[in-house]
Formats: structure tokens, C-alpha cells, sequence
């Protein structure tokens, strides 16, 4: 990813596969960028949320590279959710044996712009990464993940998978899904799925026959589908406060 | 209870109801019989409020309100429940929060008192217990790996638990072996009161031996053209639906 060079002094075009979906008014008055670098020591088992809620019609992108060390961990969950525009990219790099786990939500309504981006590069042999992205989009908002996976000649054993999935729940709301693999070890295992849908109406229906005032109903299955973003927290008090805080973005 | 007077109704622009005709007293089972494609279920969702379906002429008057100007969940509050032929599975949401989240959603409806934890726990327990369904399958994901007939008893504990005016009970004995269809008969009797009316939509005699209605309807293209007492439905049984129509 080029926008990883710390300080580009550039704002990037739409022209550029990783920007073709955003918002460049708002990325300029975001730029420019400092990315933000961390380090998983060998062995450590590292876990974070991020939460994006910047106040309204505002932009903010937020540009991480970490680096897993042999046998690290790092389990880290996003909420993208504030701003007119918002992005949060993520360029990891896994050395031997360290497992990347993503649970990346994305609630966008109105005509906001929020953007997950990541690359996640297997430079090392047995390394593995799970990413799951939930998102719902309404009203003319657009939701994009772009996941790229690089697998290096020294990633042999590779295990990565992801799996995106989004609600759109108006007509004028957008999805864009982009898995993009680039391999160049040949044992390897690389998964990735992705479907755009709708909520399902009988579901609904079902819901409203038992008394659920449709806007109840509506956010308790758009919970439902977004917690499986949440189900890699380990911690049931950090996860009950992540799915608390989703269940308000929905209200 | 329920006054429907000359119902017209349909999908997509095809006419399913042809002038239906039917008033149920408090206290009193009907049974809606029919073949298929005569309107059974139609009746079951214009009635329930699904969309798509339309009603282009005739009223249907509910313990004096216009219940066709209510939408679904109103229709719930004020007491009407459908009991689907194919329950649905929602992922990701449990039974329990499903159940209790309708019942206090009903309750604040009414401006009734909502339900405490434990005063939910105890209902859906008793229910569940009654209807044979191990209370254990009640915190997984409403219907999702449920059996055909775990999902009719799954619709019989919410009832159960929601207790509603008006039940109508859409094909609630298909898919039912005899032993499930005892206890979901059993789940329908016990609530069997003054207070309530039962509409039982459905195909066979079979149900009708175990919950005794009052009244048995002949539907056919839309309409009731027959109407009787419970030895109708063994009538039907040994005629067939085609007799009828005639």
C-alpha cells in the first residue's frame, strides 16, 4: 500500500485501486496522514478495539502497520461508525507462526463514506490470519473493504481466510468488497468470501407478528448479523460492551 | 371477537379472497378447511398484516377496532397472533431475548407493566415444560436447527407465553408426528378460555380429532361455501374437497 511511506505529501486520486471508493474532498482535509507503527513482541498475545467516532461531517483516517513477531498474537476488533468519511487501514506483517484475527464492523448511514483496508502480509512460514467484516449501509452511505492478502516465497503453510458480508438496507446504499490475493509460496490456504443482501423480510415480518415495533425488529437482527465480528473477543465483559455500544449506533 | 365481512384480497394483483364471510365469538375454535391454493394462508397473513398483500374491499373489525388499519405489531399488542406453517429462523437471535423483547414490546403497547427477568424466566419455563421443548433449545437462535415440529412447539411456548385473543394457527399440525401433535393439541386446548378465540387453518382432519372446534368452514377459490359442526371435517375426509365446490 503506498500510502504507507510515512508523510506522503500527495493526496491520493481515485485513480489508485486502494482510493477508488473514497471520499478525496474528505481525504484532503484529513491529510496529511502519519501512520502509526507498533510491534507484537515474539510470543505476546496482544488484543485492541478500535473505534472510529468522530463527530459528524468530520473525516478521519487512521493508517496502522504492525509488525507480529515470531508466534504473536494480535486480535483486534474495529467500529467504524462516525464522521462524514472514515477510514482505518491496516498493513500487518506476520513473521513465523503469528496469527492475525480481525473482527472489523461498519455502520454507515446517511451519505457517509467509511472505508476497512487492509493488507495483511504472510512474510513468514505457518503464519495465519482470519479477518470477518460485518457492515450495514443505509440511506445513501457507501461501506467498503478492501482486504488484500500477500503472501510471501517464505509464507509457506499460510492459513488466511476472510469473509466479508454486508446489509444494505436502502436502495441508494453502497457495498464494495475487494479481496485481492498475491501469492508467491505455493503451500498455501487462502479462503475468502463475501455477499451483499438485505434483511430478510419474513424474518421481519415474523418479528412484527410478535409485537417487535419494526425499528426494534430491524436492529435486532442488523445486531445479530454484525456480532459475528465480535465473537473473536475473548473477554464476555469487552464483548458485551462492544455489542452494548453497537446496539446504540443501531437505535 | 373477529367480524370479517365480504373480505377481498389478493397478491400481486391476483385475487386469493373472494368475499370471505366469518365472525368468531370469544371462546370459540373454528377450523378453516380447504385444498390448496384456496386462500388459507392468504387469510392468515392479511389478516397478520404481512406486506404485499392487499386488500381491495371488505372489513375485518377485531374486538371493535379496524384491524386492517394496524400495523402487524399493533395487531399483536392488541391481541392477534399467527402461528406460522413455516417458522422462521432468525441467526443470531436467541429465543429467550426474542420472546421476551415481543412480550414487553406487547405490554408497553398496552401500557401494561413490563416483565422482570425472573418473572419472564418463570413463563417461558412453564411454557416450554407444557409443550415438551427443553427449556436448554429456548437460549439458541429462534428456530435455527430446530426440527419440523420443534418449531410448531417453539410457535405453541411463545403463544403460550404471549397469550394472545385471538390465535389463528396456519397448518400448525403439519409436519407433526402423533405423539408432537398430541402435545401441541394439548398446548391448544389448555388455552382454550371465554377470553379467547382459536382459528385453526388447516389441511387434514387428523388435528380436529384432538382439538374439537365449534364450527367447521369449507374454504374454497376465496370463499367459505360450506359451514358446519366437527362431523363436517370427517365429512370433507371422505369426499374430498371437490364435493364441495360443486
Amino acid at each position: 500500500m503506498t500510502a504507507l511511506a510515512p508523510l506522503m505529501s500527495a493526496v491520493p486520486s481515485r485513480r489508485e485501486e486502494d482510493w477508488r471508493y473514497s471520499d478525496i474532498a474528505a481525504v484532503e482535509r484529513a491529510w496529511p496522514v502519519v501512520p502509526e507503527t507498533a510491534t507484537i513482541a515474539a510470543g505476546a498475545d496482544a488484543t485492541q478495539l478500535i473505534v472510529q467516532d468522530a463527530a459528524p461531517g468530520s473525516a478521519s483516517i487512521r493508517h496502522l502497520a504492525i509488525t507480529l513477531a515470531a508466534g504473536a498474537r494480535l486480535t483486534l476488533h474495529i467500529i467504524n461508525s462516525g464522521g462524514a468519511y472514515g477510514r482505518i487501514a491496516l498493513d500487518v506483517t506476520l513473521q513465523e507462526g503469528a496469527h492475525f484475527e480481525l473482527g472489523g464492523i461498519i455502520i454507515a448511514g446517511g451519505e457517509q463514506v467509511l472505508e476497512i483496508v487492509t493488507t495483511v502480509r504472510h512474510a513468514g512460514p505457518g503464519a495465519s490470519s482470519n479477518q470477518i467484516v460485518r457492515c450495514v449501509a443505509g440511506g445513501t452511505a457507501t461501506a467498503t473493504y478492501l482486504g488484500k492478502v500477500a503472501v510471501t516465497r517464505a509464507g509457506q503453510q499460510t492459513d488466511a481466510a476472510q469473509s466479508f458480508k454486508a446489509l444494505l438496507l436502502d436502495r441508494g446504499a453502497t457495498a464494495n468488497a475487494k479481496p485481492e490475493l498475491e501469492i508467491f509460496a505455493d503451500d498455501v490456504k487462502c479462503a475468502h468470501g463475501a455477499t451483499v443482501g438485505e434483511l430478510d423480510k419474513m424474518a421481519l415480518f415474523y418479528m412484527e407478528s410478535r409485537g417487535l415495533p419494526p425499528a426494534t425488529a430491524r436492529a435486532l437482527l442488523m445486531r445479530a448479523f454484525l456480532s459475528d465480528a465480535l465473537v473473536s473477543m475473548a473477554d464476555d465483559g469487552e464483548r458485551e460492551a462492544a455489542e452494548a455500544r453497537v446496539t446504540a449506533l443501531l437505535a | 371477537m373477529i367480524i370479517i365481512d365480504n373480505l377481498h384480497a389478493g397478491i400481486d394483483g391476483k385475487t386469493i379472497l373472494n368475499g370471505l364471510s366469518l365472525t368468531i365469538n370469544g371462546g370459540e375454535i373454528h377450523a378453516i378447511m380447504g385444498p390448496n391454493g384456496a386462500g388459507k394462508s392468504t387469510l392468515s397473513y392479511v389478516l397478520a398484516g404481512r406486506a404485499g398483500y392487499e386488500v381491495t374491499s371488505g372489513s375485518v373489525t377485531f374486538m371493535g377496532q379496524d384491524l386492517l388499519a394496524m400495523a402487524p405489531h399493533e395487531r399483536a399488542a392488541a391481541g392477534v397472533f399467527l402461528g406460522l406453517q413455516y417458522p422462521v429462523e432468525i441467526p443470531g437471535v436467541s429465543n429467550l431475548m426474542f420472546l421476551r423483547t415481543a412480550l414487553n414490546a406487547q405490554r408497553h403497547a398496552r401500557g401494561e407493566k413490563e416483565a422482570s427477568g425472573a418473572e419472564f424466566m418463570k413463563l417461558a419455563k412453564a411454557a416450554a415444560e407444557a409443550l415438551g421443548l427443553p427449556y436448554e433449545m429456548l437460549k439458541r437462535s429462534v428456530n435455527q436447527g430446530f426440527s419440523g415440529g420443534e418449531k410448531k412447539r417453539n410457535e405453541m411456548v411463545q403463544m403460550a407465553v404471549l397469550e394472545p385473543k385471538l390465535a389463528l394457527l396456519d397448518e400448525t399440525d403439519s409436519g407433526l408426528d402423533i405423539d408432537a401433535l398430541r402435545v401441541v393439541s394439548d398446548g391448544i386446548n389448555r388455552m382454550r378460555s371465554p377470553e379467547r378465540a382459536t382459528l385453526l387453518i388447516t389441511h387434514y382432519q387428523r388435528l380436529l380429532d384432538y382439538v374439537v372446534p365449534d364450527y367447521v368452514h369449507v374454504l374454497v377459490d376465496g370463499r367459505i361455501v360450506r359451514t358446519g359442526g366437527p362431523e363436517l371435517a370427517h365429512e370433507l375426509e371422505r369426499d374430498g374437497y371437490v364435493s364441495m365446490a360443486a
